[in-house]
């Protein structure tokens, strides 16, 4: 940290000054005439259009409805990343065979976009719920997988040493030393992991032809209608600070528990 | 049935030609039920030699061996009790008492009265479910003990066990393990840098040269304990009064000094 304490009430008053700093620039921007009101709506508008959402449906379902069709792809794929990508990245980092034969796949493919899967996911997947399941789960599974690994190949090696000693069988090895000691880093995985996943949401529901977030935006996209586009944004913006702030919560909690922190 | 050999051991680290050598030629018996600690200025090696028994090392040269086998990898007939501990801070004083035991795939019940019995012998009986975290250093290295003995290996391995221990906490634990060696005995490898320490525990005291660590001599205490009956003694600190002990002490005071660099250190 550079600079000098701030108070709570003090950090509290500069973020309020920060946000009301944007939604003036954004409110002079739209009601300017630089760019048609229609491209660029004011923060009042869409806020009444957002509120409006929750009661009047669009593109078939209210705001709620489309959140929660979209919660259920996003969990689907957050879930399958973490079921495969833990597990795959403590065995990888434990068996230094793997390791050689899945890493360099594994390089090259992680640094493909989420959104890059878009054509495979609708050829294979056609509309069903497969389509956008692969595209978060391509999202979330790099750093679950990582991140486990990691964790296992930096578990401290008096840890090892004692329970080799201890004349412990490789999978023991792995599920009573080297998860339980890589867990935080498992968990910041997770965290990093839950983000890209609903990062990749929209892109994710380009194809998808009956309700959700994205679905609900590329609708509003087709008639111009950018309140609600917007709205969809907020939603998504406003989802993903809330589910950040779950797994701060679980993982202080969980260190916590382990007696990491005194 | 437990008894350790290291038979003109080299050990060099890095490269085979130009690495560092810290190891050369060291011959050593330790026979069955003996205690023997090995002294020597920091960076002499000594801590390898044991590292080389549990299996964490290979010579470079030379063979180690226990009970006439060679040692290839680690394993529970050669426990060993770390300096830092490492006892699984996500395991309770339980659960890391019971790791081996259930590795070795005993019974429950047999399981439990082993676990039982180690936790008598240390002392421990109240903190079965505490975890590490929650126990001070010393008692985190009782701990660290009864997972050892409770394994009942042919060789028990100590590497500076009580160094990371404050002063007063040490003298006790030393002074337990006088008594569990004196009515337990097992054959056990115990290094350390303090001298007293070495000879109050020990049946044979070796002392490393600087590196290339070699062993310079080895001194029998058990003799003259026996005959002054140190153990008559409870505290060390009357122990170490005695005149038998400070002469031994100060042979292998004399003998660490000449390995001290032009300096002093």
């Amino acid at each position: 940290m550079n600079g000098a304490r701030l108070t709570i009430g003090q950090g509290v008053a500069w973020s309020f000054l920060g946000i009301a700093l944007f939604l003036g620039l954004w409110t002079s921007l739209s009601v300017s005439g630089l760019v048609p009101r229609q491209f660029l709506p004011t923060p009042m508008e869409t806020a009444a259009r957002f509120l409006s959402l929750f009661t009047s449906p669009f593109a078939g379902a209210t705001l709620p409805v489309h959140l929660a069709s979209s919660f259920r792809r996003y969990a689907y794929g957050v879930l399958l990343a973490a079921a495969i990508g833990v597990p795959l990245g403590l065995l990888m980092g434990w068996f230094r065979l793997l390791d050689d034969i899945v890493s360099p796949i594994f390089d090259g493919l992680r640094f493909i976009a989420p959104i890059a899967w878009v054509p495979f996911a609708a050829l294979w997947f056609g509309t069903g719920i497969g389509g956008p399941v692969m595209i978060i789960f391509a999202g979330a599974f790099p750093p679950c997988l990582i991140n486990a690994y990691r964790g296992a190949r930096f578990v401290e090696p008096r840890f090892i040493e004692a329970a080799r000693m201890l004349g412990t069988s490789d999978l023991r090895m792995i599920r009573e030393i080297l998860l339980p000691s890589a867990v935080p880093s498992i968990i910041a995985g997770l965290r990093v992991a839950a983000g890209l996943g609903w990062q990749s949401l929209v892109g994710a529901e380009l194809i998808v032809a009956a309700a959700g977030v994205g679905f609900m935006m590329v609708q509003a996209q087709a008639s111009v209608q950018t309140t609600t586009v917007m709205s969809g944004m907020i939603a998504i913006g406003l989802v993903g600070m809330l589910i950040d702030v779950l797994l701060r919560q679980g993982e202080a909690w969980l260190r916590r528990r382990r007696g990491l922190e005194a | 049935m437990g008894s350790i050999r290291f038979d003109k051991v080299d050990k060099v680290f890095g490269p085979k030609t130009g690495g560092m050598k810290v190891l050369e030629g060291i011959d050593l018996v330790i026979g069955e039920k003996e205690f023997v600690a090995i002294v020597g200025p920091s960076g002499c090696g000594k801590t390898t030699c044991l590292r080389m028994v549990a299996g964490f090392e290979a010579p470079s040269a030379g063979s180690v061996s226990v009970n006439g086998r060679e040692i290839t990898s680690p394993g529970p007939d050669r426990a060993v009790v770390f300096q830092q501990f490492a006892l699984f801070p996500w395991k309770t004083v339980r659960e890391n008492i019971d790791l081996g035991l259930r590795n070795k795939r005993l019974p429950r019940s047999e399981r439990s009265d082993r676990i039982a019995g180690a936790l008598k012998l240390m002392n421990l009986e109240s903190h079965a479910e505490a975890f590490p975290h929650q126990l001070s250093g010393g008692m985190q290295q009782r701990v660290a003990i009864a997972r050892a003995y409770v394994l009942d290996p042919e060789v028990l391995l100590m590497d500076e066990p009580f160094g990371a221990l404050d002063a007063q906490t040490r003298v006790v634990m030393q002074e337990e393990l006088v008594r569990l060696a004196r009515r337990n005995p097992r054959t056990v490898l115990f290094i350390t840098h303090a001298v007293e320490e070495a000879v109050y525990l020990a049946d044979r005291v070796a002392i490393m040269t600087r590196r290339p660590g070699r062993i310079k001599e080895v001194l029998d205490v058990k003799p003259v304990r026996l005959a002054e009956n140190w153990d008559r003694l409870a505290r060390i600190e009357d122990v170490m009064d005695l005149e038998s002990f400070v002469h031994l002490r100060t042979q292998i005071w004399r003998s660490l000094r000449e390995e001290k660099g032009p300096h002093g250190v």
